[in-house]
């Protein structure tokens, strides 16, 4: 084993959900033409002034919120002084003395057990334009200007990269639930800057910080971390640490590596000051408990609920509660009377099974949670075999019908004793040298009888008593 | 004829009752400007094609009027007086340019300022100096000095003007007008080219308190735009302006107005002050108590700086957006760094930079508590004692400046701490966002010099009757510009 550790610090930058950009009245949508979504005060023209979104600044509080952060007084807002052309105004109003998040800790779920993870701050801040670079150009798409944007930094407190992707996939669990970001990597709504220092196993000194900006997916973070950790590592056992100086890298996709961008002593002076333009926002004590009774229940704490009230393991569990929508649907499916287990089945198989197939959004889906309902009870009854279940569940499905319709059109299962013993008689008396089989030990053609007795009633004779039957006719 | 040295109000009348036409008045106003232009270069762009408007039942129909060229215009020309927006056509219009179109005001020109508004002396546009209408010698002071060339000139009864320190009043005490700013925030600034935002007002320049009170009422009003504005439909200017003496109380800050502070003090400002108090002795006459209060003599003196390092560093971020990448001339260089640096270095005056400098400089992290930070508490300090004053008096008296209009080589020499004070400190106004007035009191050595009054925020109305009080009783009310030769 190493005689190193890591102490890692993320930072991770989430655009959010909103109508409108964060101080201007443009779209703020994904929009595959460049240059559509842009006002005057989106590119900066003489004499535009910002103005707050509220919609955004109740976001942010919440995430704050959901994070055990402490929020300020007043909302707040600084200017970030630098110049670059995908930056109109020269400068990025973003919160630096105030944020709206401090002091934050959540618990994420990591090698089997509970870990804290500290949070320095979140703060809410604007988008700057998209640059692409040619093969000797450069494009500029302002969509992206001015989109809102949450800003939300660790303490140095994760070790691993196992460590920080579990955090992560927390966070951005935290986000869609709270319905905050769709944090959708392909549209580059999470950016991550990562830090990366070794120290001696044990010692309390932090090592040489080690920035990586711009990290863009969730395995190119675990690869970044990973490499920067075994960089600096052979680095200090070489005897040559102190070639791990104080610097901005960049990963670079094509190798796997991370890259100098530029040392400590290039770093820019944002010169950072109180935004004029917007004046301090109190933040009503009482909007702020609006905002968070509308927070969620989120994934840790239905986790706990579903594996130790509910008894699913871990792995449906899982399954389960990686959508809200899903996890949703499915404790109304428990809240109504559904067996847990069941309910468990029969959406982790049959629904999401269906959504898949048919590339649908569980807000698409036809069937209630009280029409899955209908469907199981009338199982539980025996009424319907497993078998017509699912059909009937995929017919009223595909034909968008409730599925008590179904059931009464649908001869029902035959659980009639009588009439059930009269075609196992039959079947019998037509298969006599099987029978004679079957006695003389080959029990496997038990089955064959069911078969038979299936074929003969298209499916519909009640297995259970059945083989009942069966057993007392062959013994 | 000539209608242009007339009231609103006046103009209103003759325009209601048929006996001159907006058209009429449009040409006027234009021959006027052009005129003007010749002698004084106080106009950016003078709009030929200026439409008269139909006249209503608002004050302000079918008058012409003048327009700081800081103030977004949809379709004409606004350059800020700055060579990096030489063409720069805005496709919207200022909120309070918005505001005057709906009142059927026609705009007939764009006035020369200082380059976005810093330099107070109205010699920094890049269209050239602006030159004070009663002495062609000397300066009419800025930034809004083309509007208040053109307003005591008789171009038109009104200009609109922006005051970042003082750059309505000073103008206006030069050139013997009204200069008023109200309260921050009354008049949104949405579309106005920035300077310093957080001192940064807008106002008019008139002739007389009425017409500054009834332009105004019409600018004013919150903006869904601009967060730092304010609903003031409560307040009515010019419905409430009346005469009122009972019951009110002024001070004057004995460091600034008492002739004694100022050993070195040349003719001009021991002239100036005798008659400030000569205004003293007529508002007392008049009922209204002027009483003398004291002010820590460190704290004023650190006033001007203050104002210096805040300005500074507020106007190097709001100017960052001049690259010109999206608009202004595109700088000339293969990469997008020296394109900025070439439209900057090429479109910036020296004084901008050396501001731009300061600002940097000021806000740069190991400079940041020292300066920026102090300077920010000075101005809580000074605020916090002016309110104090606003609890026991209604308003703040003082002279504007060290005397008339400067000579334009005179714009530079250098005086001593406390007279710099005198000149500069009417930036408290901006300090506190508080209303605030200037009113011709007078002549030194034949030119124009004024008197500022100012209130406690919100107090406008307040403020303007008493200057409205005053005016009336100083006789200096609606003057027009006429050339002096003082022989020297």
């Amino acid at each position: 084993m190493s005689k190193y550790e890591a102490t890692i610090g993320l930072e991770l930058h989430c655009e959010l959900k909103s109508n409108s950009k964060v101080f201007s009245p443009s779209k703020n949508s994904y929009d595959v033409t460049p240059n559509n979504n842009v006002c005057a005060i989106d590119l900066a023209f003489p004499g535009t002034l910002p103005v707050v979104n509220k919609e955004c600044v109740k976001k942010a509080l919440m995430m704050s919120m959901a994070l055990n952060c402490k929020q300020p007084e007043y909302m707040c807002f600084d200017r970030k002084n630098y110049y670059y052309p995908d930056l109109p105004k020269g400068y990025q109003i973003t919160q630096f003395y105030n944020p709206v998040g401090t002091n934050g800790e959540i618990l994420i779920n990591y090698d089997g057990k509970e870990v804290p993870i500290k949070i320095h701050e979140i703060h809410l801040e604007e988008d700057t334009a998209a640059l692409e670079h040619l093969y000797n150009t450069t494009t500029l798409d302002y969509n992206r200007a001015g989109v809102p944007l949450l800003e939300l930094v660790t303490e140095p407190c994760i070790t691993c990269a196992e460590e920080a992707i579990a955090f992560i996939e927390t966070i951005i669990g935290m986000y869609r639930y709270c319905d905050i970001s769709e944090v959708d990597t392909k549209k580059g709504q999470l950016r991550c800057d990562v830090n990366v220092s070794i120290k001696e196993v044990g010692s309390n000194e932090l090592g040489t910080k080690v920035e990586v900006k711009n990290v863009n997916s969730l395995s190119n973070i675990a690869k970044t971390i990973d490499y920067e950790i075994e960089r600096q590592t052979a680095l200090a056992e070489a005897g040559q640490y102190d070639e791990v100086v104080q610097e901005t890298r960049r990963f670079d996709e094509a190798t796997g590596a991370t890259i100098h961008m530029r040392s400590k002593a290039d770093a820019i002076d944002y010169k950072y000051f109180p935004e004029p333009n917007i004046p301090p926002i109190k933040i009503d004590a009482q909007w702020l408990e609006d905002i968070r009774r509308e927070i969620p229940a989120l994934q840790n704490e239905r986790r706990k609920i579903y594996t130790s009230e509910y008894g699913l393991d871990e792995y449906d569990t899982n399954i389960i509660i990686k959508d809200k929508k899903h996890a949703d649907y499915f404790e109304k499916c428990i809240e109504i009377g559904i067996d847990a287990k069941t309910a468990s089945n029969w959406f982790i198989v049959q629904i999401l099974g269906y959504l898949n197939k048919n590339y649908l959004d569980i807000t698409e889906f036809y069937l209630k949670p009280e029409d899955l309902k209908v469907i199981i009870d009338e199982i539980n009854k025996g009424t319907i075999s497993n078998k017509q279940a699912k059909e009937i569940f995929t017919k009223a499905c595909d034909e968008k019908v409730s599925p008590t319709k179904l059931i009464s059109q649908e001869d029902s299962q035959i659980s009639d004793k009588n009439k059930l013993e009269e075609i196992i008689e039959n079947i019998l008396n037509n298969n006599q040298a099987q029978i004679e089989s079957y006695h003389n030990g080959k029990t496997n053609l038990f089955d064959f009888f069911v078969g038979q007795v299936m074929k003969e009633t298209r499916g519909k004779a009640n297995p259970v008593i059945t083989k009942e039957i069966l057993n007392e006719k062959l013994k | 004829m000539s209608n242009m040295n007339k009231t609103i109000k006046e103009l209103h009348e003759l325009l209601k009752n048929g006996e001159i036409t907006s058209e009429e008045l449009v040409k006027e106003s234009l021959e006027k400007a052009h005129q003007l232009q010749e002698e004084c270069n106080a106009f950016v762009t003078i709009i030929d094609d200026a439409n008269p408007e139909k006249v209503t039942d608002n004050l302000l129909s079918g008058i012409p009027y003048g327009i700081k060229d800081n103030y977004s215009t949809k379709g004409i020309l606004t350059t800020g007086s700055s060579n990096t927006l030489k063409d720069y056509i805005p496709y919207f219009n200022a909120t309070a340019i918005e505001k005057l179109n709906k009142a059927g005001a026609v705009k007939v020109t764009k006035t020369v300022m200082d380059e976005f508004g810093m330099g107070g002396t109205g010699t920094t546009g890049h269209t050239g100096i602006v030159l004070n209408p009663w002495d062609k010698t000397r300066i009419c002071a800025g930034s809004s000095a083309g509007s208040a060339c053109a307003v005591a000139a008789g171009v038109f009864p009104y200009a609109l003007g922006t005051d970042t320190g003082d750059s309505i009043r000073k103008p206006a005490a030069y050139c013997g007008i009204v200069g008023y700013k109200p309260t921050y925030g009354m008049i949104s600034r949405y579309g106005v080219f920035p300077f310093a935002s957080s001192l940064d007002h807008l106002g008019v320049l008139a002739r007389n308190v009425e017409d500054c009170a009834i332009v105004v009422d019409e600018m004013k009003g919150i903006d869904e735009k601009d967060m730092t504005s304010w609903d003031s439909k409560n307040i009515n200017l010019f419905a409430n302006l009346k005469e009122e003496t009972e019951g009110k109380k002024l001070c004057y800050i004995k460091e600034l107005c008492d002739i004694s502070s100022y050993p070195n003090a040349d003719e001009e400002l021991r002239l100036h002050l005798e008659n400030f108090h000569k205004t003293i002795q007529k508002c007392r006459n008049l009922g209204i108590e002027v009483e003398e209060v004291s002010v820590d003599r460190k704290l004023l003196n650190a006033l001007f700086s203050s104002y210096i390092v805040i300005y500074s560093a507020e106007a190097s971020s709001n100017m960052s957006n001049l690259t010109g990448i999206i608009f202004g001339p595109r700088g000339n260089a293969d990469n997008y760094i020296d394109m900025i640096k070439d439209h900057r270095t090429n479109g910036f005056s020296t004084l901008i930079k050396r501001r731009f400098i300061i600002g940097s400089y000021v806000l740069q992290k190991e400079n940041m508590e020292r300066y920026f930070k102090n300077a920010q508490r000075i101005r809580r300090l000074a605020v916090d004692i002016w309110k104090d004053l606003y609890k026991k008096y209604d308003a703040v008296i003082s002279p504007v400046g060290i005397g008339p209009a400067k000579k334009i080589e005179d714009i530079n020499k250098s005086h001593d701490t406390n007279t710099v004070t005198l000149d500069e400190y009417l930036c408290i106004a901006n300090f506190g966002g508080f209303p605030s007035i200037t009113i011709p009191n007078g002549f030194v050595n034949n030119l124009p010099v004024g008197v500022n009054i100012t209130g406690n925020c919100f107090d406008d109305s307040n403020v303007l009757n008493i200057a409205y009080t005053l005016e009336n009783a100083l006789g200096y009310k609606n003057q027009i510009a006429k050339e002096v030769k003082n022989n020297e």
